[in-house]
Order: C-alpha cells, then sequence, then structure tokens
C-alpha cells in the first residue's frame, strides 16, 4: 500500500498574524511556522496504514524553501520520504492551481490512497483536496474521523451534523482527515535523526508538464485582493450606583434583546 | 545566541518536547495537583519521548543528548507541572550516573536500558534522618558475609522510593574511614529480603513527587551490586551531583518563565485606578527583574551545562548555577504573586502553588548554604575558572 499525504505549512496556532502594509499578504517574520495540525492526523493515518500493511510513505509540499522544515518533522514522524514542489512560477497560486501542481506528482508517484487534512488552519479553504480528486478523476472522501482499509476499498466514518456517515470507497481515492482519526505521534529523537537522512526531492515547474500560465498568480483564477484585521471589540457596558436587583434585571434585558444569546 | 553551540536535531527535539507540555500536560495540571500523580497514558508517552533516558548513552538504550539537551527539556518541561521533573529526574541523573560513572560494564548492561525506556524507576538512597547536608554522618551500615554485603539502617526524603524498582544505596563499610575510603555504594532490586518502604513523606508542595522512608533490616546484597570499588561510594555519589544540580537550576529557569508569563499576562488585564496595572511603573519594575534575573540564569545554566558537556569538571559551576536559579526562582514566585494581589493567595490562581513547590529547590540536592560552601571552597583554592 502506497499512501501519499497532501501537507501544508501554516503559522503556528498561537503566532499573532499582523497584516503586511501592502494588504495582501501577512508580516512574515518572527512568525513560528508549522506543519497544519489536520495535516498531522493524515501524517499519523499513513504512518499506522505503513505500519500494519507494510508500503511506503511520502509526504508532498508546495511552498518555498521554509517549507522543508515541516516535512522533516512529517519525516520525523515517519513518512518514508518527501517530494517539495518549489519553483518560482509557483508563487500566488490559488487552490486550484495547488491542486494541478499536487496532482502531478501524485500521477507519477501513483499512490494507493491520498490522504490531506480537512482543512488548513490558516486559509480555511478546504477546497485543494477536492479539485485533486477532481483532476485525477479519483473519488473523494471527506472529513474521515475513521478508517479501514479492505483490498481495494475503504471504508470510512465521516463527521456529519449530528453523528456519522459510513461510506465505503474503491481505491485510488483522496480523503481529507479530521480530528479524531487518531492520535498524532510526538517525533521521537531518533525519528529527527533519521529525518536528517532522508530524501526529499525538489519538483519544479519542469517536472509538472503544466505551464507557466497554469500555475502561480499567472494561472490563480481566484485573485486574493486584500486582507482586513478582525474589528475592535466594543467596549463592554459598566452598571453603576444601581441597586445589584436593578443591575441584574438591565443586564438580563440586555443579554436577551441585544446580544440574543439568552 | 547559545543556540548555535547545541546540535540541531536536540532543538528541534526540545521544540517537540514543548509541543507535548502544551497539548498533554499543560491542560491536566490541576488533575495532576488533585490526583498527586501524572496520569499513566501522559507517563506513556513520556516514556515513548525516551525522557527517561536523556543522559544515557544511545548504547544502553538512552537519548544520549547529554545535560544540555536535559536541561532544555527539563526547562520545557516545568512549563507543564513540576511532577514530571521529579519522575524523570531520578532515572536521568542520581538514579543512572552512579552506574555510568563507576558501574562494571555487567551493571550497565543490566540495569541501564530499563532506566532508559522508563521501564524501571530508580532511586538514590543517601539521605539519612541524621544525615542531611551532612552526608558523610550516615549510620547505615553494610558488613561483609561471604560473597554478600549485609546493609542495615535507615534512609528517608528517598524521591519515588515507592515505586522504584533499582535502589542506589550509600552506606557504611567501614566506620573509621567514612568519606575516607569507608563508603560504599550498592545497587539493590526492589524485592530483595531486608529493604522494605516506611513511612511516605507529606509535602508542603510539589504535591505529586513521591517519597519515602527506606528500611534496611539485615538486607543480604550479592557481591556483584558494589557500584565501582568498595569504599569508593562517596566520591561515586559526589561525582553524580554536578548534573542533577544543572538540570535543577533549568527547573527552575522553566518555572520562572511560566510565571513571568502569568505574571505579565495578568497585569495587562487586571484594571485598577482606570487602567491596567501593567501601565505602573511599580509593576513594570516587577516584571523588567523578574525578566532579566530569568535570562541571568539561563545564560549561566546553559554555560554550566555545556562546559560540563565538554568534560569540564568544575562543581562550582553547577553550584553556581543552582544556587543563583532556585533563589532567582523564588524571588520570582513572590513577585508575581505580588502582581496578583489579593488573587495571588488563591488557590485558583496557582501562583501560590509555584511559590510552595518553588522552595523546596533551595533545598534539594545540596541547599543554598551547602552549594555556598562548594563555590567558596572553589574560591579560596583558586580553582575556580570563568
Amino acid at each position: 500500500m502506497k499512501v501519499l499525504v497532501c501537507m501544508k505549512q501554516t503559522p503556528d496556532t498561537e503566532a499573532s498574524i499582523k497584516i503586511a502594509a501592502d494588504g495582501k499578504g501577512i508580516e512574515e517574520q518572527n512568525i513560528k511556522w508549522i506543519m497544519s495540525p489536520y495535516d498531522e492526523y493524515a501524517v499519523e493515518e499513513a504512518i499506522r496504514i505503513k505500519e500494519k500493511q507494510t508500503g511506503e510513505t511520502v509526504v508532498v509540499t508546495v511552498g518555498t524553501d521554509r517549507v522543508v522544515e515541516s516535512m522533516r518533522t512529517a519525516l520525523a514522524m515517519g513518512i518514508d520520504r518527501g517530494v517539495h514542489c518549489v519553483d518560482p512560477a509557483f508563487l500566488g497560486s490559488d487552490a486550484l492551481a495547488t491542486a494541478k501542481i499536487l496532482a502531478s506528482v501524485i500521477k507519477t508517484e501513483n499512490p494507493d490512497v491520498v490522504l490531506c487534512g480537512r482543512q488548513a488552519i490558516d486559509l480555511d479553504q478546504a477546497q485543494a483536496p477536492a479539485y485533486l480528486a477532481e483532476i485525477l478523476g479519483w473519488p473523494q472522501v471527506y472529513s474521515v474521523a475513521k478508517l479501514e482499509l479492505k483490498g481495494n476499498a475503504a471504508v470510512c466514518n465521516r463527521r456529519i451534523e449530528g453523528g456519522e456517515e459510513i461510506v465505503e470507497t474503491s481505491l485510488p481515492c483522496v480523503m481529507t482527515c479530521d480530528k479524531g482519526l487518531n492520535e498524532p505521534r510526538y517525533a521521537s529523537l531518533p525519528g529527527i535523526m533519521k529525518a536528517k537522512k532522508k530524501e526529499i526531492k525538489k519538483w519544479a515547474l519542469a517536472q509538472t508538464g503544466l505551464a507557466e500560465t497554469d500555475v502561480g498568480t499567472a494561472g490563480a483564477k481566484v485573485k486574493t485582493l486584500g486582507y482586513l484585521p478582525l474589528p475592535d471589540r466594543p467596549p463592554g457596558k459598566v452598571f453603576k450606583e444601581m441597586e445589584t436587583a436593578d443591575m441584574v434585571k438591565q443586564v438580563v434585558k440586555l443579554l436577551r434583546e441585544e446580544a440574543k444569546v439568552i | 545566541m547559545y543556540k548555535a553551540a547545541i546540535p540541531k536535531e536536540i532543538l528541534e527535539f526540545v521544540d517537540t518536547v514543548r509541543k507535548f507540555v502544551k497539548k498533554d500536560c499543560e491542560p491536566i495540571d490541576e488533575l495532576i495537583e488533585q490526583q498527586g500523580k501524572i496520569p499513566e497514558p501522559v507517563v506513556q508517552k513520556v516514556r515513548d519521548l525516551g525522557l527517561y533516558g536523556m543522559t544515557i548513552p544511545t548504547e544502553y538504550g538512552g537519548l544520549g543528548i547529554g545535560a544540555t539537551g536535559y536541561c532544555l527539556v527539563a526547562k520545557a518541561l516545568s512549563w507543564g507541572h513540576g511532577a514530571f521533573r521529579s519522575l524523570i529526574a531520578v532515572n536521568n541523573g542520581i538514579g543512572s550516573q552512579a552506574i555510568l560513572l563507576s558501574g562494571s560494564e555487567e551493571q550497565k548492561q543490566r540495569f541501564l536500558p530499563d532506566l532508559s525506556s522508563g521501564k524501571k524507576l530508580s532511586c538514590f538512597c543517601l539521605t539519612e534522618p541524621g544525615a542531611g547536608s551532612d552526608a558523610a554522618s550516615m549510620t547505615t551500615t553494610a558488613v561483609k558475609d561471604g560473597k554478600f554485603w549485609v546493609v542495615n539502617g535507615l534512609k528517608h526524603f528517598i524521591t519515588n522510593a515507592p515505586i522504584a524498582d533499582v535502589f542506589t544505596v550509600l552506606a557504611l563499610s567501614d566506620k573509621e574511614k567514612r568519606t575516607k575510603g569507608g563508603i560504599t555504594a550498592f545497587i539493590i532490586e526492589k524485592g530483595t529480603p531486608g529493604l522494605k518502604i516506611g513511612q511516605l513523606h507529606q509535602h508542603m508542595g510539589s504535591k505529586a513527587m513521591v517519597q519515602s522512608e527506606v528500611i534496611f533490616e539485615d538486607c543480604r546484597v550479592p557481591e556483584e551490586n558494589v557500584i565501582g570499588k568498595v569504599g569508593e561510594g562517596f566520591r561515586t555519589a559526589m561525582k553524580t551531583l554536578d548534573i542533577g544540580r544543572v538540570t535543577l537550576a533549568a527547573s527552575c529557569i522553566g518555572y520562572a518563565e511560566k510565571l513571568l508569563k502569568m505574571g505579565s499576562d495578568y497585569a495587562k488585564i487586571r484594571v485598577q485606578f482606570g487602567k491596567p496595572i501593567a501601565d505602573f511603573q511599580a509593576i513594570q519594575w516587577m516584571l523588567a527583574d523578574c525578566a532579566t534575573e530569568i535570562y541571568a540564569a539561563d545564560c549561566m545554566m546553559i554555560d554550566a551545562a555545556l562546559r560540563y558537556d565538554s568534560g569540564e569538571r568544575q562543581s562550582a559551576l553547577a553550584s553556581m548555577a543552582k544556587l543563583y536559579a532556585s533563589e532567582m526562582a523564588c524571588k520570582v514566585a513572590d513577585r508575581v504573586l505580588q502582581i496578583h494581589g489579593g488573587m495571588g493567595y488563591m488557590v485558583e490562581a496557582k501562583v501560590e502553588r509555584y511559590y510552595r513547590d518553588l522552595r523546596l529547590y533551595r533545598i534539594v540536592e545540596g541547599t543554598s548554604e551547602i552549594q555556598r560552601l562548594v563555590i567558596s571552597r572553589s574560591v579560596l583554592k583558586d580553582e575556580l575558572t570563568f
């Protein structure tokens, strides 16, 4: 069984995000970068599949040299090798362009299963996996909370509103992993040491078979016009110089009529 | 800057430990405090990460990341709960180091792999009711009887004793010679007839630290369990103390860092006289003093650890790092409690717990006064090199 994981590097969940001066990106200095947490479930699941069935695991990432560090984390957890899609032409890719790049790797690697995180925690688009399945002509199962491989098929429990849905899909397929699928392991020190020697192959535009106009800013069909910060929180209301009972009445009234929370 | 001197994989590993602390330890610190122990699934993760054998070389199943790596991990663990330090400190420090420094190859093969993996826990039996700072005044005796040594006596304040499998025990093998060749170190395994666990100790803080008395009644120890040579136990014991002292400094620094964060977070949200108290100079100065002293202690600790790993043996450096960091952390706890005002005195603010827990560090593994003694001796003998 060959399992390929598409991983994205995102800012740490606790990073304080500041919008760049031009309003079209974020200030990247002094940010700690991590593997998107949902992708950790994908990495863990890939390793568990290999541990059970033998085979090979590959992690694929699109991004600048910065992302290699997160790829090494996946390798330290136990993924066998990596493919780093890096080319100046890829800069500014939207989800579709990114999926095209990833698909070019997948067509060459020919895995049985492609695992992605449910969504990246930075832009929350959750689009690349669906595009990927479409380009490859493969089935896609979204938000998998339990996975069982049976021969040439997979039985998945999906998180849906109010419960779970159980589906069966043929392989190869694209799946996105949700919280609860597993508990990702920590990279051990021997794992970190081994990861340094594992192969990370570079994959540039020339290898993708795509045109320069398919990817990057040129190929992006969705263009980001700008980012806006969250509005400041409105100041709280303070009740003073009233009897406590009257204050409570006022607070309850406002919670009911203004905030509409009770 | 010191990061340049530390191998990258160790820094990456410390990052992993930080992640573990944030995800698995910090959320359950209250639970650990209430139950007086770390839940088993989390202990298993400590084993899986290899944290029991950080100072033990890889050929005996350890991680072999040296004093520096161990210190950085100890600092990270302090952000979780003090219980993590007491859990792993003995296997990494005084519990394994005597075997590592002076034990035979057979002893190393026999005991170190299980101590590294955390399958077995160790404890170090030196302190007695009448022999604390003056460890040489011990009364526990070991008398040779054929191929055995017969040990009799009482040890107390022994960390991890009730849950330990491997006991490193110091006893008088020659009452006349004492520190001059009369104290021998033995490995005594759990279940050896005559080895008993006495009264459990109750502490002012560090509630999840397990300590008890250990009683030896005609406890027969095979002669192959002597660590090093007969009569060299005291020297062995003293040699194992340095690494423990530097890591205690690291733990104190971790605590102090967390306290500073608690203090600065609280100062920003606590409003008095119409503005956050962080706007008042009195609070700002307290935060500034805390930060400065933490930085100083951190520099000392890292320098002492790096020099230890490079083979330099200056006990005074470990003593200075431990003395300064433990006194510093207690001052930081006091200031941060003060910043919290009345709330700081409440259990729910958690600062009081750190205040109580940290008091131990000015006593354990050599009181502040003993550290000063070690340092001043080194100065007076003109041995100290900075």
